[in-house]
């Protein structure tokens, strides 16, 4: 998450006042901010914009296939390296494009900087060609936005944008250029950052941090439950120190997944609809839960009522909004995830740990009891052993993108996460085709570090022209669709929940992949059986640009475990129809 | 440290915020200063439309300070829903400051007009109700009047209830404004 901005950073600006146009002003604002990468799409409204960047040679603008696009690897860009992304798009279709994205940021807490074009200002309200309230249309989808009205206000505005943005709980911003702002002169330059309204607290206090240890010193049977927000902290060694100096489990939300170390014995993988049995009937068991960054979302508390009902629950967050929404917390710690982590872990000097080897013991039981499992019979090829083959051919600060579906969950799942930064999908939108622009944004983002995409067929497809961006980068990264020629999520719940009406769920008509790939100039592979998994993937990891391995798999294969909608996380239903907790 | 009974459990067993969610609910004021710009409106507004929450009535206007305007807003709900709200409501970021007004000790008015059927016999009728509420008859013609009445919402709807046998042909209300009582600033009130 963001750090408080270093002061002092504005001042040489102002001694050099020169006159340039709105938009040089931008670009100028954007490079004071650090700015190297942008993604976007060009239009009537925001040409001042792009002749501002045709000659500038610090800022690498990636032209993307589609808005949405540019948005989701501005996403990526923020989950990678911590700082803002930032895309761009004309007025009109352009903005509203990106909608999608921006909403997608919004629920996931990345911070993204949306540079729209608007018409002239005096066109505005006339419904002008390609006008839309970009103001308005992105309020209820963004932090906080801004129309910018005149050419004066460009620098201000532009570096409010990104305090807003990054600080606090991240989040996306949208400046809305309108096209004579961009084009007229201005010789202001940014002045002194002052928001009246708007000033995050960092640090926990004192008191709840103090009550937090006396709370773990006195539990039986504690369970840490990390979340995006200690990744975007930079929290992960704080929890760590947390976990492994106490003895305390850890379960992660999907986006906490490499917040902690999965290969540590002490974690329990991921919770909720799809987590696994043992981390399910841990939060339901446990008697001091400590959420970190995390937003008790209903995908992972499963029905409210038999979350964690004998629990203890102390909850750090950036956001005292998030503070008692979902889940009462006895002990609410307001403030940044790497701080109070950090903290509460000095206290504990003062602090006898835990004793929780019995109930590391029981979750031991329970690891056995329900443990994940897949079958595949010879010759089949089922999506967990592809996702288990890719997982040992690749180190483990691997990047790992996803669409949205059973193969994300899967991809949560069945690779192992031992980083943070390492696992950027859509957990709370849940946008398909979030996959391929995020890998791009990615690896442009980490371009040293081995970027791969789990997508899905349906997912793919939502955003596939973005290979065309990815090749004319000569972007390097390997991308696997678990192909079940079905929505194959939507198909798992009509086969469990609506008497095997498969609506609209089937795709039996979709193009070939692997040629789909070789028509925009990527390599394509086609899987279709277990044997020659590890070969294809280790020749299309090696190979030097775009890779796309369509792996078709067995259709009928189901993410497990399931908590069914509306039920509680004990009642998970394991593989094969199995019942999780309540039948023991 | 020995554990007590776990804090949030109902009797049920059951944890009991999910219940909170549904219960009574009543009306809350809050007074919202915000930064006095374009857009700031529509951001509160459109706030309470998101989350789903409900407003009974707002009223804006310029303050003290005239880059400050102080909305009045008053919302139903219960203990549980008004702090999201108020939290929500402090993330806007042209929202400077966010006052429950509830439970202190606050003056709140609002002025309503009613324009009411009259004749020759009842106008007089009409006429001495609205003294008994010190409001006052604005406009008169051969078959209406306009009564204004300013004061609490209590007051405001026993005029109304007055004056609804006579026949109420139109209705308007500002909406609720609060101050807290006494020297101190609604600014202050540490809420
Ligand atoms: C943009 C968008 N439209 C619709 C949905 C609803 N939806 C969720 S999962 C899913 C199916 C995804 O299919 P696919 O990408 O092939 O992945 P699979 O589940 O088969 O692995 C659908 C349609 C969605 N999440 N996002």
């Amino acid at each position: 998450m963001s750090k408080t901005r270093e002061d002092g950073e504005t001042t040489e600006e102002k001694e050099a006042p020169t006159t340039r146009r709105g938009a040089e002003a931008l670009v100028e604002g954007l490079k004071q901010e650090g700015v190297d990468t942008m993604f976007g799409i060009t239009g009537g409204a925001v040409m001042p914009v792009y002749d501002a960047l045709y000659d500038d040679e610090d800022i690498d603008h990636i032209m993307m296939g589609h808005e949405q696009g540019a948005a989701h690897a501005a996403e990526a860009y923020h989950s990678v390296t911590g700082r803002p992304g930032v895309c761009l798009a004309t007025s009109g279709p352009g903005a509203t494009n990106l909608i999608t994205g921006l909403a997608d940021a919004d629920m996931d807490s990345r911070s993204i900087i949306a540079v729209t074009g608007q018409v002239p200002t005096e066109m505005i309200g006339n419904d002008a060609f390609q006008e839309t309230d970009m103001r308005g249309v992105s309020m209820p989808v963004t932090k906080h936005n801004y129309l910018v009205k005149d050419e004066d206000e460009v620098p201000d505005t532009v570096q409010e944008a990104f305090y807003v943005s990054n600080t606090g709980r991240p989040g996306p911003v949208v400046v809305d250029m309108p096209k004579d702002v961009s084009k007229n002169d201005t010789d202001a330059v940014r002045g002194e950052l002052n928001i009246e309204g708007y000033s995050p607290n960092y640090e926990g206090h004192p008191r709840q941090v103090k009550k937090a240890a006396e709370a773990i010193e006195g539990a039986d049977k504690p369970l840490i439950f990390a979340g995006g927000g200690a990744i975007m902290a930079d929290a992960a060694d704080e929890v760590r120190e947390l976990a492994n100096e106490n003895r305390i489990p850890v379960t992660t939300s999907l986006q906490g997944l490499g917040g902690f170390p999965e290969d540590n014995d002490l974690s329990l993988g991921m919770l909720g609809m799809h987590g696994t049995g043992y981390a399910n009937r841990a939060v339901t068991d446990c008697d001091l839960l400590i959420g970190i960054g995390v937003r008790f979302d209903d995908r992972a508390t499963g029905k409210i009522e038999s979350f964690a009902p004998s629990a203890e629950v102390i909850h750090v967050d950036i956001d005292p909004a998030e503070i008692s929404k979902n889940i009462h917390a006895d002990i609410p710690i307001v403030g940044d995830a790497k701080r109070v982590v950090g903290d509460i872990n000095d206290e504990m000097a003062s602090h006898a740990s835990p004793d929780t080897e019995d109930w590391l013991d029981t979750l031991n039981d329970w690891r056995e009891k329900y443990p994940m499992e897949y079958e595949q019979e010879d010759g089949e090829l089922k999506p967990q052993y592809v996702i288990e083959e890719l997982d040992d051919r690749t180190p483990d600060d691997t990047i790992v993108c996803t669409g949205v579906g059973q193969h994300q969950m899967w991809a949560a799942q069945w690779y192992e996460y031992n980083e943070p930064r390492t696992w950027i999908s859509s957990g709370g939108l849940g946008t398909m085709g979030c996959g391929l622009p995020m890998t791009i944004g990615a690896k442009l983002a980490a371009p040293d570090k081995e970027v791969v995409c789990i997508d899905g067929d349906g997912s793919f497809l939502m955003t596939v022209q973005e290979l065309a961006t990815a090749v004319r980068e000569e972007l390097d990264f390997t991308l696997v669709i678990i192909n079940n020629y079905y929505m194959g999520m939507v198909r798992q719940w009509q086969e469990l929940f609506s008497d095997e009406r498969y609506a609209e769920s089937e795709l039996p008509h979709l193009p070939e992949f692997d040629k789909i790939a070789e028509a925009f100039g990527a390599k394509g592979w086609r899987l279709t059986e277990s044997e020659n998994v590890g070969e294809v993937l280790e020749e299309a990891l090696e190979y030097d640009g775009p890779s796309v391995i369509d792996a078709v798999i067995d259709p009928n294969e189901n993410v497990f475990p399931m908590v069914p909608a509306g039920s509680g996380n004990d009642e998970f239903i394991m593989g094969k129809g199995t019942q999780g907790s309540r039948i023991s | 440290m020995s554990r007590g009974a776990p804090s949030r459990r109902l009797s049920t067993g059951v944890r009991e915020d999910a219940v909170a969610r549904g219960a009574d609910e009543t009306e809350y004021t809050l007074s919202v200063l915000v930064e006095n710009k374009p857009g700031v409106l529509s951001r509160v507004a459109g706030l309470f439309t998101r989350r789903n929450f409900n407003i009974d009535s707002l009223a804006v206007g310029e303050t003290e300070n005239p880059e400050y305007s102080r909305m009045t807003i008053v919302v139903e709900g219960n203990d549980k829903t008004v702090e999201q709200v108020k939290k929500q409501l402090n993330k806007v970021i042209p929202v400077i400051k966010v006052s429950d007004l509830t439970d202190d000790d606050s003056v709140d008015r609002e002025l309503a007009m009613y324009k009411v059927s009259c004749d020759p016999e009842t106008r007089g009728e009409i006429m001495q109700i609205a003294e008994s509420f010190r409001a006052n008859v604005v406009d008169m013609g051969a078959e209406a009047v306009v009564v204004e009445v300013t004061g609490d919402t209590e007051k405001v709807e026993a005029m109304e209830d007055m004056l609804r046998g006579f026949g109420i042909k139109e209705t308007v209300r500002t909406g609720r404004i609060s101050l807290a009582r006494g020297e101190k600033t609604t600014d202050e009130t540490g809420n």
